[in-house]
């Protein structure tokens, strides 16, 4: 199992003398390592492909004894029309959206300045909030959730966009990220434009926030993949069906069902999927380096 | 700055300007953020922690304060320690298993030149489908009758296996459906701290006779992987400690509890039979939790960012 080529050597051009055992010892290591990728692959990509498959698949087939991959009949029609006549769809992938980008936004506009402030302002309490901060990185949403449906459950909240919203308002990663990201900003241009007599909110939203649109897009992408797919905060505050989140309203529509109807309940799988995946595979760079720009989840 | 003695006098209430200027904006552009996390992050913590000594209970008349109760009832309680057992059982699967893997992946991709964006969108493909969605499937999948996988078992002439009604089952079957969702996010980081390694590196390694590629991963590659593979290791454990959402959709702690984990056990305890009291205690023992796991994620992180 010794697998000579299957680590990160810069792969050189055989020159014309290699021997012709070399070269086939390099083959074989390509084949192999090429054999485990694929399996790996189709590992991977299984659940995908059975979901589409199913979705268009008529319910005898579908339970068919000696299964096919490729469907005899096409039912997609009907296993579609089934799941959005059942429950309402495309409302949840527009819940998803509105929930996704009011996040964002407020993320947006809350973690800039104070991520600009705790780079380059010297104000009392920097270093404490800094430090609350770095805390605030080690809380997940489990922990203060309980004290937070109580407080929504007391003002009568709950079912609404903005109880779904509202814990993620403040997001300390973002802080992080951009204090990070604006402490690399030289202090010259910030100098140059206080000269120039520009005000500190001008500063830092017509000159810092435009030269860190890479860190704000990765996030962006971070925030809304993570939202879109969170569940355990919107099955706390939300039971009303018309204001699920694509995750939430796929497990309404699961319990429904009662896990009979495999061409429905895949077909709505495939379409509250869809987005964030052919997003994905549209700006496939942007989206991995904002996902894995860290872990915290 | 300037150091005539004409300059001096108009340069120092400029500064002292600045100051006042940068303290203020400072103070004001934090504000919102402190606010937030006031009310997000500090006082739920507190009511969170006054709760725990509490026999609270959502719509309850009389609630009493109850010292350390909660916590003692919870070392007794059979489904907590239960549940408890089963997260670090099923943190002690995914764990090596998703950060191997990744490992494994990220090398044999990080020598391919023309290949490698095609397998990367493959296994990054998990990480960004919702997993409830891709739950459901994979409830189908399994399904020991119906499911394509028994079938090909049954196929190759083995007994059907009831991958989540088996109570010895269920938890390494959510297992790797967790390592599924997981392997590509492990793998992109493994990716990023292979690139950060100097090519140079190996060819002196290969000069001073390192030649079999086993060698140099042990010589090179893992050494200096170092800071990378416990960054992984660390986000992966905390991930896998939080596991809900699998649990939540396909077996509900089920059967007989063999799958019961401690969020689902907060879950159920908190918001569907409302022992706020008792719930609370049971969220500040996950805290510690994840805060043990969190100290050395700050120290990876901090590393990861200014290695």
């Amino acid at each position: 199992m010794a697998t000579p080529l299957a680590l990160p050597v810069p792969t050189r051009e055989p020159r014309a003398v290699t021997p012709l055992s070399v070269l086939a010892r390099r083959i074989a290591s390509l084949l192999l390592v090429h054999a485990v990728l694929i399996a790996g692959a189709v590992v991977i990509l299984l659940p995908f492909v059975w979901m589409v498959i199913t979705s268009i698949k008529s319910p005898p087939e579908i339970f068919a004894v000696d299964f096919s991959l490729w469907p005899k009949h096409f039912s997609g029609a009907e296993n579609y029309g089934h799941a959005l006549a059942k429950v309402p769809l495309v409302r949840f992938a527009l819940n998803g959206i509105i929930v996704c980008l009011g996040i964002l936004v407020v993320q947006v506009l809350v973690a800039v300045p104070c991520a600009y402030a705790l780079a380059k302002l010297r104000f009392p309490g920097r270093n404490a909030l800094f430090t609350l901060v770095l805390l605030g990185l080690c809380i997940p949403i489990q922990v203060p959730a309980l004290p937070l449906y109580m407080g929504l459950a007391k003002v009568g909240m709950l079912n609404t966009y903005f109880a779904i919203m509202m814990p993620f308002f403040l997001s300390v990663f973002a802080i992080f990220l951009f204090r990070q990201f604006f402490k690399g900003y030289p202090d010259e241009i910030i100098q140059a434009a206080r000269l120039d007599g520009m005000s500190e909110f001008e500063i830092v939203w017509r000159i810092v926030v435009p030269s860190a649109w890479p860190a704000i897009a990765a996030f962006a992408v971070f925030s809304f993949v993570a939202h879109w797919n969170d569940l355990y905060w919107p099955l706390i505050v939300i039971s009303d069906t018309n204001l699920a989140t694509p995750p939430l309203g796929m497990m309404f529509f699961a319990d429904a069902e009662s896990g009979s109807n495999y061409g429905a309940l895949t077909a709505a799988a495939t379409m509250l999927t869809a987005p964030l995946v052919l997003a994905f595979l549209f700006a496939r760079r942007r989206f991995i380096d904002g996902i894995t720009m860290t872990g915290i989840k | 700055m300037s150091t005539s003695a004409l300059a001096a006098p108009i340069v120092a209430p400029l500064r002292n300007r600045q100051q006042w200027v940068e303290r203020f904006a400072g103070m004001g552009f934090a504000f919102p953020a402190f606010m937030l996390l006031l009310v997000i992050d500090i006082v739920p913590l507190l009511v969170l922690l006054y709760l725990s000594f509490t026999n609270y209970e959502l719509g309850a008349l009389d609630t009493r304060f109850v010292g350390l109760d909660n916590f003692r009832k919870a070392v007794g309680d059979a489904v907590f320690r239960r549940s408890l057992g089963n997260t670090f059982v099923y943190v002690a699967i995914v764990l090596p298993l998703a950060v191997g893997l990744g490992l494994l992946i990220a090398v044999l991709l990080h020598s391919r030149k023309r290949t490698r964006s095609f397998y990367e969108v493959i296994y990054f493909l998990p990480v960004t489908s919702t997993l409830i969605a891709m739950a459901t499937v994979w409830q189908f999948l399994l399904h020991p009758s119906l499911g394509p996988i028994n079938g090909v078992l049954k196929a190759l002439g083995f007994h059907e296996v009831a991958f989540l009604s088996e109570p010895s089952l269920v938890l390494p079957t959510l297992a790797a459906i967790g390592i599924w969702h997981l392997v590509g996010f492990n793998m992109v980081l493994f990716l990023a701290g292979l690139s950060a390694i100097p090519r140079d590196l190996y060819e002196a390694a290969e000069i001073d006779g390192c030649r079999s590629g086993i060698d140099r991963f042990m010589t090179i590659t893992w050494p200096l992987l170092g800071p990378t593979t416990m960054f992984v290791i660390v986000t992966t454990s905390i991930t896998a400690f939080k596991v809900f959402d699998t649990v939540a959709v396909m077996t509900r702690g089920g059967p007989m509890g063999s799958s019961e984990v401690l969020l689902y056990a907060i879950y159920l305890e908190g918001y569907q039979y409302f022992h706020m009291g008792y719930a609370a205690a049971l969220t500040l023992v996950f805290l510690v939790f994840v805060l043990l796991f969190s100290i050395v994620q700050t120290f990876a992180l901090d590393r990861r960012v200014h290695y």
